[in-house]
């Protein structure tokens, strides 16, 4: 291995790896995976999280958690590969241990995105859907992530990174392959893509209090409207009982 | 008269630690749920509907007329689900509101399935935003501790479920129907409607669909009274509204103000373009909305203003774009999303947005051949209003706008690269300092 060789490219790459057979589900999900089941007014519903705890354990949707899901639901291992390959959260080769997302949707794109996007490939010499050799980080070039005031962004492990530059770029990757902590510009701590998607299968991981309440981008119109008395009118101007008209004013002074 | 902006939604969001369930409740919070908890679920409905709150995801369709159309004679349970898949280009309003403020649209979530005589409430987020879902799931399981959600809410005998879902990536499920499908474990594919979701939805029970900041008006609305809502806004566009502000200004950010503000008024606010630079185009309420230019500034930002200018009000989405700005490279974006997000059910969509995409990196490139910008809109032709939802129509209204205010650029594209034309990296926001390594 001269260091360079793409680790995730495959002639197939377009569909799940049925070859690499190892997982490491366990009786543990099994059980998890049965109670995201019960849930739901109907089970199936919760296929879409039980993928998601599928790779938070392997790291990738395996064939092993297609059928587990499978067996579950009491649905054919064909059905669930055929939601499994609809939605680009589900990785059909192993992702990374951080997995590193720069948006290249219009609007970030000519802000500077395309230009991240290509400092990050050369970078870790990695293309898209690649992930670099000691398995550290996999790169996607994603699609609108709904921080368009924060432009151009990136993301690691669907967590935010806001504003960001070649400068900034270049940094959070040094960290991330040093292992050193870091932060999101308006989340908690980056912890690893397969704890953050034991979250979204809907296993609170108690960081919901980190980070701020909002980033600054969210916050100027409302800094504008504080230095110039700006309110939302009063409820006394409604012919209803006085309620919340408070509101715009406390809690601000109190902090 | 009314301020020009108006914080409802947003008030909050400077506070520390806003998410958690006492400080929202020092702000007032759960109190109109308390007042709502003693009405009749029949006059909440009539409340909504007077208060005139037009759906807040871009159609504006009135939120309580959406209510009002459950079927009262069917047997089956009636769910209520949030569409908090925001993902529509330009739009950003929606995770900022569910990360800041969680509880704010939990309330509403409250409010509106107690109206609605739901027992079970779903928020289908996108999966994308790790940190939002964290909040949502946090301030559900301090609503359920605190009695305002689970069996007997505040001692009233009604009872509700809430659950919090996150989606696996993809656009498409914002659009209502195939949201449903998404949420009852299958591929997010549009349905074919009639039957609406108000007859047969979620599991083929009747379903109410609304968008988070439309339900997270709701408390206000039942708090303030229904004439304190419509009495901001215009005639027809009631109420109080994000405004998402992104691109080439010098501050972009949120502005939360009555429907019907004008352009000029936000890029004022957020600081005027970014210095040296001018307007050339923008899009109103996201890249499904039909772009504009410098001459719809005065244009006031409400569902009937955008209609007469030949666009949309859509998510109130400003994405602002200067003079450095190629609008063949802006377009060839918009569509490769389209492309990239198209569910492939529909022949129009799927083969359609592929062929606009191949045309026009022709264009880009400076490769097109005269005739091409007749084929790009006898495409779009075939492509708009064919297929089960908007997705397609989203990629022809980039793409038809776009020639008719500025043909001569695509006509260039038959001749010079548009990167020739507008060098790229003139519209990164990054200091030329930071391009030096860039190869």
């Amino acid at each position: 291995m001269s260091g360079h060789e793409f680790q995730s490219h495959f002639e197939n790459s377009g569909s799940i790896d049925m070859d690499d057979t190892s997982t490491n589900i366990d009786e543990t999900t099994m059980d998890e995976l049965r109670q995201l089941a019960a849930r739901y007014p109907q089970k199936r519903s919760a296929l879409l999280p039980m993928l998601h705890l599928v790779q938070s354990v392997d790291g990738r949707v395996s064939p092993a958690g297609i059928q587990a899901c499978a067996d579950v639901l009491e649905i054919s291992t064909a059905q669930v590969s055929g939601v499994a390959t609809f939605y680009t959260m589900y990785k059909r080769r192993p992702a990374g241990k951080h997995h590193v997302g720069v948006c290249t949707t219009a609007l970030c794109a000519v802000m500077g995105g395309d230009i991240l996007l290509d400092r990050v490939q050369a970078k870790l010499g990695i293309g898209e859907n690649e992930t670099t050799p000691d398995g550290k980080i996999s790169l996607e070039r994603l699609e609108c992530n709904a921080a368009c005031d924060f432009a151009p962004v990136m993301m690691v492990n669907w967590e935010f990174m806001d504003h960001m530059t070649p400068a900034k770029a270049d940094e959070l990757l040094d960290k991330l392959l040093n292992d050193e902590e870091v932060h999101s510009t308006r989340g908690a701590r980056i912890t690893s893509w397969r704890e953050a998607e034991r979250v979204l299968a809907g296993f609170p991981d108690g960081l919901a209090d980190e980070g701020p309440t909002a980033g600054d981008s969210s916050l100027v119109g409302l800094r504008i409207a504080q230095q110039r008395g700006w309110k939302a009118p009063t409820a006394e101007q409604a012919p209803v009982e006085q309620a919340g008209s408070e509101q715009a004013s406390s809690g601000e002074e109190t902090k | 008269m009314t301020d020009t902006l108006t914080p409802v939604l947003t008030a909050n969001w400077g506070d520390d630690k806003a998410w958690k369930l006492s400080n929202y409740e020092r702000r007032g919070g759960y109190k109109a749920l308390r007042k709502a908890l003693e009405m009749q679920p029949a006059d909440l409905v009539t409340w909504v509907k007077d208060a005139n709150l037009r759906g807040r995801g871009g159609a504006g369709f009135p939120t309580g007329m959406k209510w009002s159309f459950l079927p009262k004679d069917n047997p089956n349970p009636v769910y209520l689900v949030v569409n908090a898949d925001e993902s529509e280009p330009g739009t950003c309003k929606d995770i900022p509101l569910m990360m800041a403020s969680p509880h704010t649209l939990v309330e509403g979530v409250i409010i509106s399935a107690f109206a609605c005589n739901s027992h079970h409430a779903f928020i289908y987020c996108r999966g994308e935003v790790l940190h939002v879902i964290r909040r949502l799931q946090q301030a559900v399981r301090e609503a359920y501790s605190a009695g305002y959600a689970g069996k007997n809410i505040l001692g009233t005998g009604y009872d509700l479920e809430i659950t919090v879902h996150a989606g696996a990536g993809a656009y498409i499920c914002g659009e209502e129907t195939a949201l449903l499908d998404s949420l009852e474990g299958r591929r997010g594919q549009p349905r074919l409607r009639p039957p609406f979701p108000a007859v047969a939805g979620l599991y083929a029970s009747p379903t109410v669909i609304n968008n988070v900041e439309s339900i997270a008006s709701v408390p206000g609305i039942i708090a303030n009274g229904k004439d304190w809502f419509a009495g901001m806004g215009t005639e027809k566009s009631k109420g109080h509204g994000i405004f998402s502000l992104s691109g080439h200004v010098k501050t972009p950010g949120q502005f939360e103000a009555p429907l019907g503000i004008t352009l000029r008024e936000l890029i004022d606010l957020g600081g005027g373009m970014r210095e040296g630079h001018e307007l050339k185009f923008f899009t109103p309420g996201g890249s499904s909305t039909p772009i504009l230019t410098a001459e719809h500034l005065d244009v006031p930002l409400d569902f009937e203003g955008m209609a007469e200018a030949g666009s949309m009000l859509g998510t109130r989405a400003l994405q602002i774009f200067d003079e450095t700005t190629s609008v063949v490279r802006t377009t060839l974006r918009w569509v490769e999303f389209y492309k990239h997000e198209s569910c492939g059910k529909c022949t129009p969509c799927r083969e359609g947005t592929w062929w606009l995409v191949q045309t026009l990196r022709n264009f880009e490139a400076g490769k097109a051949s005269p005739g091409d910008i007749e084929k790009l809109l006898d495409v779009s032709d075939n492509i708009g209003g064919k297929s089960f939802c908007a997705l397609a129509d989203g990629a022809v209204a980039a793409v038809t706008s776009a020639v008719k205010f500025f043909r001569d650029e695509f006509e260039a594209g038959c001749t010079t690269p548009a990167w020739e034309l507008f060098p790229y990296e003139k519209s990164a926001l990054f200091a030329d300092s930071e391009l030096g390594a860039h190869a």
